[in-house]
């Protein structure tokens, strides 16, 4: 039991993390053209709106609240500690869970259910969404049955990745932690093990650079004041998108 | 052309395509085609399309805004894109409100020929049925790239135009009467635009212009699916490939530009409408220009573009990095000559601001005749009862004295011209048209002689057209060989290797072209 525990609680998410990035960083620059988001909206546009936005929105603000008792699970504690921010806290978070559940759960319909949707659809597409899915319904299910996260979570979870993070596993608490809580953390780091293979990797390049850079882009492929000039180096007219 | 003394010269491949000319073969759809998108996920893109005019086009409506919200819109704070941009781009990035889908344009299908060989022996004439090529599954077509071709489905297609909304419902009526009933052809391109709307909405910053030639491209490695383009395009000439989950665009065939060769549309166009040449402009202008009010762009647009024989212009664009040739190209360009000289040629739809660079020859479809009703009781008594004859009254009377009345009364209103080809600036069309019926008349007058020479020399006069430009117009209208259709400047061979590789990374290589793994001994 503590051997499988070890496994799954302390090699595999090494094992996720490692992958993850350099699986990403290969993908990345060596097969570019695969990093996509493959938006199906093209195919079919009115389901995917009641899949998409309630799932990205709600995936977005769990993973922030997710990050910040993560990132600052003292802050976190101490602000919650007033009853009502708890309760304020735990409502908000449910209620974008249930959202990513219902887009969710949409998406997988409409991934089946639509005939042009399931000719682009892959295998792989399937296992994330089941992963996902799992995901979701155990956190929701541990937000039910293990109130008041935002303690416990500071206390046991966010020690443990800290842990991991200065590789020297402290693991007893963790160990200790009911099946649930158990799975949804090896179903965190298969996410993030399935990341290169899969179209989870559209997250990684989100555009946000968009908004720092001019609306026109031009590209010249050689300089072309110096290339005029006989006495530039060719070393300083290298094109510049290559 | 430089009150102003230009400040960023650049060059770009402008072409103009003289719709008097095209016969609506889709010739240049199949070249296209058969190049660059016979691929799975492209079927249903036509980087060339022809459309019937007046008809919804392909996608069905693009040019209406209100629907696509593809364009530029002037706002207090000046110019913006209208269904994108930031933030739009990415907080409509989980569900793009305005993107079509597959139907708008229509589901690529192809056919089960094997089960002609195939079906098994039986009463009935086995059948080729229609399958999707995306779900490989039997369907019901309901739409091709040309389904409204020659006014086909008129009451679906020709009377849903956008552009019919300015006209009265009378002048509406008009045109669809069978006897006035007219329509031409709009061979469509991406239009390689100075102020592209696409590259603009792309969060990925994949699409970008290039420098030396001004033609617009996607990086297929950069670009994310974000499908912003595809909305912000407001000729709807980015397309989504939807099994590779990225965007792909017209390339005016840069590998054949780049090698001196003519694009393939081009190349292949049996009415010989397309010509390509060099533009040189100020780049420094692009904003004030695309900013302007919606009388001025069109004008506006035609200033920015540089008189490459001036020697202030050359200076600049030398100073610039422009090359000999391409300045060489720029004044050999027939498309300099149709769009500034002879201003015969005018952007489809400026009013929404990416100032393409793909101009239009609007087609002159004169009213060459009129129809009256005739008794033709003896005429058919007269001939053999088995003889063929056409049992109406109706005389199709080609004897018009009229010059250039036939232009307002022509049979599009110049209204519906307006709204294609100069924001609603019907007298920018009525320039072009006489000056066209100008031409004609000369060329009349030279080889059948039956037209009065005092009436040539009041349409030339008036046109501000003299007989050798008259001559001019007509050669590269109507003779222009392949090398003045298409003046592509120098190859520069020795560079073009360098607009895909540099090429001091394979001095010492091996020399079978390998970049990687090459051996530098002793290096
Ligand atoms: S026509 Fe459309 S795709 Fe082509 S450059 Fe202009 S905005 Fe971009
Ligand atoms: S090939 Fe030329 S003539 Fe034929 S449809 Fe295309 S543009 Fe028109």
């Amino acid at each position: 039991m503590n051997a499988l525990n070890v496994v799954l609680l302390v090699v595999f998410p090494y094992v996720a993390v490692i992958v993850c990035v350099f699986g990403v960083a290969y993908r990345y620059r060596r097969r570019g053209f695969s990093v996509s988001s493959l938006s199906s909206q093209f195919l079919e546009r009115r389901q995917l709106f009641w899949g998409s936005v309630p799932f990205h929105v709600g995936i977005l603000v769990v993973l922030f609240v997710h990050a910040l008792a993560i990132l600052f699970p003292g802050v976190v504690v101490t602000w919650a500690r007033d009853p009502v921010r708890l309760l304020v806290l735990e409502v908000t978070e449910y209620v974008f869970g249930m959202s990513v559940l219902v887009g969710l759960g949409f998406l997988i319909f409409r991934r089946l259910a639509n005939p042009r949707i399931r000719a682009v659809t892959s295998g792989m597409d399937i296992a994330v969404q089941l992963v996902l899915l799992t995901q979701v319904a155990l956190g929701l299910w541990i937000a039910l049955d293990f109130r008041w996260g935002y303690t416990w979570f500071a206390a046991v979870l966010a020690p443990y990745l800290w842990s991991l993070v200065q590789l020297s596993p402290e693991t007893a608490a963790v160990f200790a932690l009911p099946v649930t809580i158990k799975l949804h953390i090896i179903g965190a780091f298969t996410l993030v093990f399935l990341v290169p293979f899969t179209r989870l990797v559209h997250f990684v390049v989100a555009p946000l650079h968009y908004l720092v850079r001019p609306y026109q882009q031009v590209i010249w492929n050689w300089d072309r004041k110096a290339i005029r000039d006989p006495n530039t180096p060719w070393s300083r007219t290298r094109p510049v998108n290559n | 052309m430089s009150a102003t003394s230009p400040k960023d010269v650049r060059s770009q491949i402008a072409m103009v395509f003289h719709l008097d000319k095209c016969i609506g073969c889709h010739t240049c759809s199949i070249a296209c085609k058969n190049i660059w998108t016979d691929r799975k996920g492209a079927e249903y893109m036509w980087w060339n399309n022809v459309e019937t005019k007046p008809g919804t086009g392909y996608p069905g409506k693009w040019e209406n805004q209100d629907i696509y919200r593809g364009g530029w819109e002037v706002t207090a704070d000046g110019v913006r894109l209208k269904g994108a941009g930031k933030p739009k781009s990415l907080t409509n990035i989980f569900h793009s409100p305005h993107l079509p889908v597959i139907d708008d344009y229509y589901e690529p299908f192809t056919y089960k020929y094997l089960d002609l060989i195939e079906s098994a022996a039986g009463d009935d004439q086995p059948t080729a049925r229609p399958i999707s090529m995306i779900t490989g599954q039997p369907m019901d077509i309901k739409m091709g790239p040309n389904w409204d071709d020659d006014l086909s489905g008129s009451p679906d297609y020709a009377r849903q135009d956008p552009n019919l909304e300015r006209l009265s419902p009378g002048e509406r009526e008009a045109m669809f009467q069978l006897e006035r009933m007219a329509f031409f052809y709009l061979p469509r391109i991406c239009n390689h635009c100075l102020n592209p709307a696409c590259v603009a909405s792309c969060p990925s910053g994949a699409i970008y212009k290039r420098g030396e030639d001004g033609i617009v491209l996607i990086n297929q490695d950069v670009c994310r699916g974000w499908r912003m383009c595809v909305t912000a395009c407001p000729y709807k000439k980015t397309y989504y490939n939807w099994s590779t989950g990225k965007s792909e665009k017209c390339i005016l065939c840069y590998p054949r530009i780049e090698s001196g060769q003519a694009p393939a549309c081009m190349h292949s166009c049996v009415g010989r409408i397309r010509y390509l040449g060099v533009m040189l402009y100020d780049a420094a202008q692009i904003e004030a220009v695309a900013s302007a009010p919606e009388a001025e762009v069109v004008q506006r647009q035609m200033d920015m573009l540089l008189d490459p024989f001036d020697p202030a212009v050359i200076a600049a664009a030398q100073a610039n990095g422009v090359a000999d040739s391409t300045i060489d190209a720029a004044q050999k360009s027939p498309v300099y000559k149709f769009v500034k000289q002879w201003h015969l040629a005018l952007p489809l739809h400026p009013e929404f601001r990416t100032l393409p660079m793909l101009f239009y020859v609007p087609p002159l479809l004169p009213v060459m005749a009129t129809v009256s009703q005739v008794d033709r009781g003896e005429q058919s008594r007269q001939i053999n009862p088995v003889g063929k004859h056409w049992p109406d009254t109706w005389l199709y009377d080609t004897t018009t004295k009229e010059l250039f009345g036939t232009i307002d009364d022509a049979r599009f209103p110049l209204e519906y011209m307006a709204r294609l080809f100069s924001a609603g600036d019907s007298a920018a069309i009525a320039g072009c048209l006489k000056k066209l019926m100008a031409v004609r008349l000369h060329r009349r007058r030279e080889t059948v002689g039956d037209v009065a020479a005092d009436t040539v020399a009041t349409a030339l006069a008036d046109t501000g057209l003299t007989p050798q430009l008259a001559e001019a117009i007509y050669y590269l209208t109507s003779l222009a060989k392949f090398d003045d259709r298409f003046v592509i400047p120098a190859a520069h061979r020795e560079q073009a290797t360098e607009l895909l590789e540099f090429t001091g990374d394979v001095r010492g290589a091996t020399g079978f072209g390998f970049k990687a793994g090459s051996a530098k001994r002793g290096a």
